[in-house]
């Protein structure tokens, strides 16, 4: 294995949040008198893996699968037409299979290694020069997990997030067209976008190379979790993707209400505990910015579930368990980009704005402009990712209880003044720039297949249904 | 023989069956049904695209009886369906020329 000790110092994750007393407790220098070692070498850095942190990464890993497989299936899957079921939990489990398949190619090489500041080299396509003894960069001073766990964990990211673009065009989709569609995106918009927000050279090496990072980690924009790589890349890819594909034959003319809310419940339900591995895992490490990340998920989804329960009893006079449930998502995608820097009770005050704006979209906005978005992909994800993106700025400023920011130009890292305004304006421009860029190549790329392949089946294949069309089979024989 | 149909409400289907056992109905047969009377639809909503349904779900029971006994089956139903509100249902009855038990080939009252 000798050979294979390449130290992966070009990794990283997402900005760190961890509060500087948390820096003096966890890594293993404080033990020392001597202090965090610089740039450490590669079999220096292995030394300084923590089996809790591993575990906690591959746990991690795992949880983010459940929320695509089963979780975003059965959420998806129950909220279409009995006929068409098979059609998303296919749509959904392929995706799944073939962006893992993508990642390990050479998604995580184009995300998560030195490149320019737009995306990253090819040096790691194929998981070159990867071993079970080379690592990836945590958030603190000379913690490392292992590099396999963070690919692991990292590539059910990319996962999820084209299998969530699916809901806004469900039902009215070619299948082939739609996978070729998920490589060139994964490939064109999300890797950059992962590379941009996500990739610097890690705590131990920034102070010596304060450019080696992603565009957006380089204006500071915070996102944890990934409010803007995930849910604003997916959910304005999916409001591109109903736009130019059409509305469903019989929208608004005919009733096309869920075939099984049960099913939604369950997905609903384990996309939840599956988002504790997305936002309390983004912390990389096992330590209290992880118990808090999973605190402030807990209390925001909850939160948010309340208020569209709340809104609906109001505005419809019965609150429906799909709107429970819609708000429970609402309030977690909103969380997604905060989950590590704000409080529990700023995390409960953004559930409720962010279902309250989710659920006037979906309800109102969308009604008013008359675009089919199936299963609201824009008005929960982009929406909510949006509203969470921006008020990140807010919510992670220390005076109001939050984790600020830490500066890792400096070595030993150190805590940085929080400017609150400055923060919300960067987090703007993060904004901005993912609807430009995921919206435009998503645009382009839905052109070029629809003028090319196609992508809507036939109008009598979407009458009788994609599952005995498409897939040659019915979700349900009784 | 005559054969009576009643469309009521689901939830007084074993009252029915059992008000039709003791005036001595032998066997019936039950469907699930939709229609609509005087009793409104439904209003649905999901996530604010609302759906209003004209069709209320009921259950038809279909019972052939001698004809002396066709007045007691009526009343039988018409007291263990009834709730008072709209939407109770509806009781109908029709004459039949014929009927076979398929096992023994036995007809009319006899196959009843």
């Amino acid at each position: 294995m000798g050979g294979l000790m390449t130290l992966s110092r070009k990794i990283a994750g997402g900005a760190g949040a961890l509060a500087a007393t948390l820096l003096t407790t966890a890594p293993a220098w404080a033990q020392g008198a001597a202090g965090p070692v610089r740039a450490p070498g590669a079999e220096a850095a292995v030394a300084m893996i923590n089996k809790g942190d591993t575990s906690w990464m591959l746990i991690s890993a795992a949880l983010v699968l459940m929320m695509s497989i089963p979780g975003l299936a059965l959420f998806y899957g129950g909220l279409v037409r009995t006929k068409n079921m098979l059609s998303v939990l296919m749509q959904v489990f392929m995706i799944v299979s073939v962006a893992s398949l993508v990642w390990v190619c050479w998604g995580y090489s184009l995300a998560f290694t030195s490149g320019n500041a737009f995306v990253g080299g090819l040096s790691k396509a194929f998981l070159a020069g990867v071993g079970p003894t080379s690592v990836a960069a945590t958030f603190s001073n000379n913690v490392y997990v292992p590099e396999y766990a963070f690919i692991a964990f990292q590539m059910t990211f990319a996962c999820i997030t084209p299998a969530l673009i699916v809901g806004a065009f469900a039902e009215r989709v070619k299948f082939t067209p739609l996978l070729i569609f998920v490589v060139l995106w994964l490939t064109i918009v999300y890797f950059p976008m992962a590379h941009m927000v996500w990739y610097w050279a890690g705590p131990d090496f920034l102070a010596d190379a304060p450019t080696d990072a992603g565009l957006l980690y380089g204006w500071g924009a915070l996102d944890f979790a990934g409010g803007t790589v995930v849910h604003i890349n997916a959910g304005i890819a999916g409001l591109v993707g109903c736009l130019i594909i059409g509305k469903r034959h019989g929208y608004k003319s005919e009733p096309m209400p869920p075939h099984s809310l049960t099913m939604t419940m369950i997905g609903a339900s384990l996309l939840w505990v599956g988002w504790f591995g997305f936002n309390a895992g983004s912390n990389l490490e096992a330590n209290g910015g992880a118990a808090l990340a999973f605190v402030n998920t807990f209390v925001a989804t909850a939160a948010a579930a309340v208020a569209w329960a709340v809104i609906e009893q109001i505005v419809h006079k019965k609150p429906s368990l799909l709107g429970g449930v819609s708000g429970a998502v609402a309030g977690l995608v909103a969380i997604t980009p905060a989950a590590g820097f704000a409080a529990p009770m700023t995390s409960i005050i953004l559930g409720f704005v962010a279902s309250a704006v989710c659920f006037f979209f979906v309800t109102t906005v969308k009604n008013k402009l008359g675009y089919d978005d199936t299963l609201d992909v824009f008005g929960v994800h982009c929406v909510g990712g949006i509203i969470g993106a921006i008020a990140t700025g807010i919510v992670a400023d220390p005076s109001l209880g939050g984790q600020g920011f830490i500066d890792y130009t400096s070595f030993p890292s150190v805590a940085g003044k929080y400017d609150m305004a400055a923060q919300v304006f960067t987090q703007i421009k993060a904004v901005v720039l993912t609807l430009v860029l995921s919206g435009g190549v998503s645009a382009v790329l839905f052109y070029g297949i629809k003028a090319t392949m196609g992508l809507r089946p036939l109008l009598e294949v979407e009458v009788e249904g994609l599952d005995i069309n498409e897939h040659g089979e019915r979700a349900y024989n009784y | 023989m005559k054969l009576v149909i009643a469309i009521i409400k689901p939830f007084k289907l074993d009252e029915v069956r059992e008000a039709l056992t003791t005036v001595g109905v032998a066997g019936m047969t039950v469907s699930e049904v939709k229609g609509f009377g005087r009793q409104k639809g439904q209003t649905e909503i999901y996530r604010g695209a609302e759906y209003s349904t004209n069709m209320v779900p009921k259950i038809k029971i279909e019972v052939v009886c001698a004809s002396d006994i066709a007045d007691r089956v009526v009343e039988a139903i018409q007291a263990a369906a009834n709730t008072g509100a709209i939407g109770d249902g509806k009781i109908f009855v029709l004459d039949v020329g014929q009927a076979v038990r398929i096992r023994t080939g036995e007809t009319d009252d006899t196959a009843l």
